[in-house]
């Protein structure tokens, strides 16, 4: 009884610290002062003003896009990798899952660096400024496609082989079995390969800071993504009073995706106890 | 006859899938690591005479390492806040994934959700907030920039070392405790001798998990001590704005070799775990 409730009183207590920092940005969301400790009188003010800040809405828009393209080309090669590399020898097998977690156990600021300087090298012998959407692209597909690959190929382990064979015997052609009977079998890993790539490319400072270039909604300027406007900001000063609107508006997301979350997995956690009582 | 034909030569297809992954490893993981162990081996030489620069093999970068006081200086400082930050993250998180792994203490797997949930607001972000709460309690960067540092590694890193330490404790052998208990082991016994061999892989995990990142950080150490800190990170970053692309290489290279031994340690002890804790969340 004692470690019960010794137990739970850590676990909160902990949870609360871990926390605090954005629960008290979250309290000064709601007065106009620019430091956070100082109270200026309840109002909802920052919300609007961070709607109309073109610098927020455009440095959240890159970051959306370069998460969802980063995302995707990540997890078609990823997938593909996964696949071909499953249907290969063992020897090949065992050297790309070596390489694989070469990027996985790297530090960011390795890859981010020796990419950069990858790109120095060629646009000096070309005699061209390398840095464009395209290299912060290739930057990020870095960064999560290993994370892809590791979670199709457990999907593809846990696959019945004889099923893509009893596909063929029924007279399906190669390509129609690898589409309905393989891909099915794999998508949760490949669904969730794509959740984690966007997590990560959203989060990403570093490797956005060396590889990004002119362009998107940016235009001429460098692209600015949410990570590395923040980090503009609060190099000079306190975060500012819109940005505390916009942690409270990003903590609303995420506390609804992990209800969301909850909920789907007692619903299939239910199916699953359902399906074994029959 | 004719099926076992087609299925080799479809057989020798799908394998053939995984030529853009190969490309792309070779292309922008592999390429950019022989691009720096070349330029980190190598120096440009200026000659007047032709008014050209040279790249010839060279020891500077090397030497230029060893002999600066600040380089040496930022390798044991990073060395010293990831020891500390890894320490201070184990004795939090061992028995924090201990108490979320017992059935008796905590039922609900949602808790588990809270301690990842965070790092799904914006990182930079996240520091910010640490550091201006810091700055609010009157610990800032300028009177106390190592201890606002390591609070802000340790805030950032904790998720890392509670997942996969919840991991191993909840495959834990319990049959094997109560034995230790039964023998007549105290409780002290029971920990030390029984649960913490057998958390080594996640302690192992946990503890690579931490201890590379925090060395090789740059935004957290920028933020908390107001650039008084410089990690691994930071100076790699002051070579890039530099353009010091010899030395930045060096640097990388030397932070590869540290990760090279922590790939190896990962090896022995960390059997599969790191990878189930990547795809559990």
């Amino acid at each position: 009884m004692v470690k019960k409730i010794f137990g739970q009183c850590y676990i909160w207590l902990i949870l609360i610290l871990m926390y605090l920092p954005v629960l008290v940005l979250i309290a000064f969301s709601f007065t106009e002062a620019t430091n956070v400790g100082e109270w200026t009188g309840f109002s909802f003010n920052l919300f609007p003003r961070l709607f109309q800040s073109a610098e927020i809405m455009t440095a959240l828009a890159n970051t959306v896009i370069i998460a969802i393209s980063s995302s995707l080309v990540a997890t078609i090669l990823g997938s593909l990798g996964a696949v071909g590399a499953y249907y290969s020898k063992k020897r090949m097998r065992n050297a790309i899952d070596l390489a694989t977690q070469i990027p996985v156990v790297n530090a960011e600021i390795v890859v981010a660096f020796s990419l950069t300087v990858m790109f120095v090298f060629i646009g000096n012998i070309i005699n061209t400024y390398m840095f464009s959407f395209w290299t912060l692209l290739i930057g990020h597909v870095c960064l999560s496609i290993p994370f892809v690959y590791t979670s199709v190929k457990p999907k593809l382990q846990q696959m019945d082989p004889s099923l893509y064979e009893a596909a063929l015997d029924l007279g399906a052609s190669p390509s129609q079995a690898l589409g309905k009977v393989v891909v099915p079998e794999i998508m949760p890993g490949v669904l969730s390969g794509f959740l984690l790539s966007i997590t990560l490319s959203l989060d990403d400072f570093i490797v956005t800071a060396f590889t990004r270039g002119s362009g998107l909604l940016s235009g001429d300027k460098k692209i600015e993504t949410l990570s590395t406007l923040v980090q503009a900001k609060i190099k000079k000063g306190p975060i500012p009073p819109e940005m505390r609107a916009l942690t409270t508006v990003l903590f609303v997301i995420v506390i609804l995706a992990v209800i969301g979350v909850t909920i789907y997995r007692n619903q299939q956690a239910k199916k699953i106890r359902v399906r074994r009582a029959f | 006859m004719k099926s076992n034909k087609v299925k080799r030569f479809f057989t020798l297809q799908r394998k053939y899938l995984c030529i853009p992954y190969i490309v792309f490893f070779i292309l922008f993981i592999f390429a950019p690591i022989l691009i720096i162990v070349f330029y980190a081996i190598t120096n440009e030489v200026y000659d007047a005479a032709t008014n050209t620069t040279h790249i010839v093999l060279s020891g500077q970068p090397f030497i230029n390492f060893f002999t600066d006081p600040s380089k040496i200086n930022v390798l044991f400082v990073s060395l010293f806040i990831a020891t500390i930050t890894t320490l201070i993250c184990l004795l939090i998180g061992f028995p924090l994934a201990f108490f979320l792994a017992d059935k008796q203490v905590n039922k609900n797997a949602v808790l588990v959700t809270l301690f990842v949930a965070p790092m799904w607001i914006n990182f930079v972000l996240r520091t910010g907030a640490t550091r201006d709460l810091l700055t609010w309690f009157g610990i800032n960067g300028g009177t106390h920039p190592y201890l606002a540092t390591i609070i802000g590694m340790v805030q950032n890193y904790l998720p890392f070392v509670i997942l996969p330490l919840y991991t191993t404790m909840t495959k834990l052998d319990k049959s094997q405790i109560e034995a230790a208990r039964d023998l007549g082991a105290n409780p002290t016994q029971v920990f030390f001798k029984n649960i913490i061999p057998q958390a080594v892989p996640g302690i192992v995990s946990a503890c690579l998990m931490t201890f590379m990142p925090t060395m090789s950080s740059y935004v957290i150490s920028d933020v908390l001590s107001e650039g008084k800190i410089t990690l691994f990170g930071n100076y790699i970053e002051l070579e890039f704005t530099n353009k010091a692309w010899n030395d930045g290489s060096f640097m990388a290279l030397i932070m590869l070799l540290f990760i090279a031994v922590a790939m190896f340690i990962s090896q022995k002890f960390g059997k599969d775990d790191e990878k189930e804790a990547g795809t559990s969340w």
